[in-house]
């Protein structure tokens, strides 16, 4: 016995930049992911459709796209909650280069978390005695508040302030500078500081709360940007920084 | 935006935030009565305290707005940042010198005036 229940039309957007969208009609079928819609173009009607998946449960960050014009992440999104009037239109993430149809380069997004210094650098060495974290500590507690990051992009597709200003490190990138800012075992915190706080930095945050609306992990970007800030001022009055 | 912009635009607001207060209650104040421009002009000209208050917010005041203008110069205006830098530092100079020019007419000795 089939599953199908219906038809929707759906307009996935084809070719680069310059591209358009193209309507095909695909069978509406219960418990379905706006994923699977995509996924039975491919197999069905379009071939050559491109688009990027690949652990489709949530975890790996690879499947987000623009759906009805709000990024999301398209392996947890269900058909029947985003469907208007049988349709659905499907867009690449908006605020990075389209590779082609549904696909982004996500190489801005990831070279801005380096820039933000988003990578741990240890203060000891495989030597040393591991050190003790209490997972109850107020600065262990912050950290934690900001680490499920699944680096979607979902975040930096719903910024204004990246669309405005392109060479803002976005919210993703600073939620990770914020995490690692609150974790005693990193070195990297002068570094840190210095690049989160340059003309590129948290303070271009218009604290719009897009990233905390949007990220389908349930973090809050703005709450870590805004600690940023704090950080960023305090340092910079107190002459611990110099730009 | 960075941490210096941020703070100059951050720390002028807070410093404000009372100045507008004493602002919008000389206004109601002088409709309530009402004062005629005659009976203000009387208390304000030669008045060293207005001369200070007002020449110290049109300052507060010019440098907010010309970081503002110039955020908003290079995100809606999509101009470079040296030459948002440049407008807003304009921008910012004509509000000090018309500002000072206005609190000038009201708190100069009268014939003092250029």
């Amino acid at each position: 016995m089939s599953d199908t229940v219906s038809e929707i039309k759906v307009s996935l957007w084809r070719g680069g930049s310059d591209g358009r969208f193209q309507t095909y009609t695909v069978p509406l079928q219960k418990n379905q992911m706006v994923l699977d819609i995509i996924t039975w173009v491919q197999r069905h009607r379009a071939p050559t459709l491109s688009y990027r998946f690949a652990c489709r449960v949530g975890m790996c960050g690879s499947c987000a796209m623009t759906v009805n014009g709000r990024p999301r992440w398209t392996c947890r999104t269900h058909v029947a909650k985003v469907v208007r009037d049988g349709k659905i239109e499907i867009a690449p993430l908006a605020n990075l280069p389209i590779i082609k149809d549904l696909a982004v380069d996500m190489v801005p997004f990831f070279e801005k978390g380096v820039a933000a210094h988003g990578t741990f650098a240890a203060s000891k060495t495989r030597a040393d005695v591991i050190e003790p974290i209490k997972p109850s500590e107020p600065a262990r507690r912050t950290a934690d508040e900001a680490i499920e990051c699944i680096n979607c992009g979902v975040c930096y597709a719903a910024c204004d302030s990246v669309r405005w200003n392109p060479d803002y490190l976005g919210p993703a990138a600073l939620n990770r500078a914020w995490s690692l800012a609150n974790d005693v075992r990193d070195s990297d915190g002068p570094g840190r500081l210095v690049a989160i706080s340059a003309a590129g930095g948290c303070h271009n945050c218009h604290t719009l709360h897009s990233c905390h609306e949007h990220c389908p992990m349930g973090l809050n970007p703005t709450r870590s940007i805004a600690g940023l800030k704090r950080l960023s001022a305090q340092a910079f009055v107190l002459g611990k920084i110099s730009l | 935006m960075n941490v210096r912009l941020y703070l100059w635009q951050r720390g002028t607001a807070a410093i404000m935030v009372p100045m507008i207060l004493v602002h919008l209650a000389v206004i109601f104040y002088a409709m309530d009565r009402p004062l005629t421009a005659e009976q203000i002009l009387s208390r304000t000209q030669g008045s060293f305290a207005w001369g200070l208050f007002y020449g110290m917010f049109v300052l507060l005041a010019s440098i907010h707005a010309s970081i503002g203008i110039r955020n908003v110069l290079s995100e809606w205006g999509k101009l470079k940042s040296g030459t948002a830098a440049g407008v807003s530092t304009v921008f910012g100079a004509a509000l000090i010198v018309l500002g000072l020019r206005a609190v000038a007419a009201v708190v100069l000795p009268a014939g003092m005036l250029p």
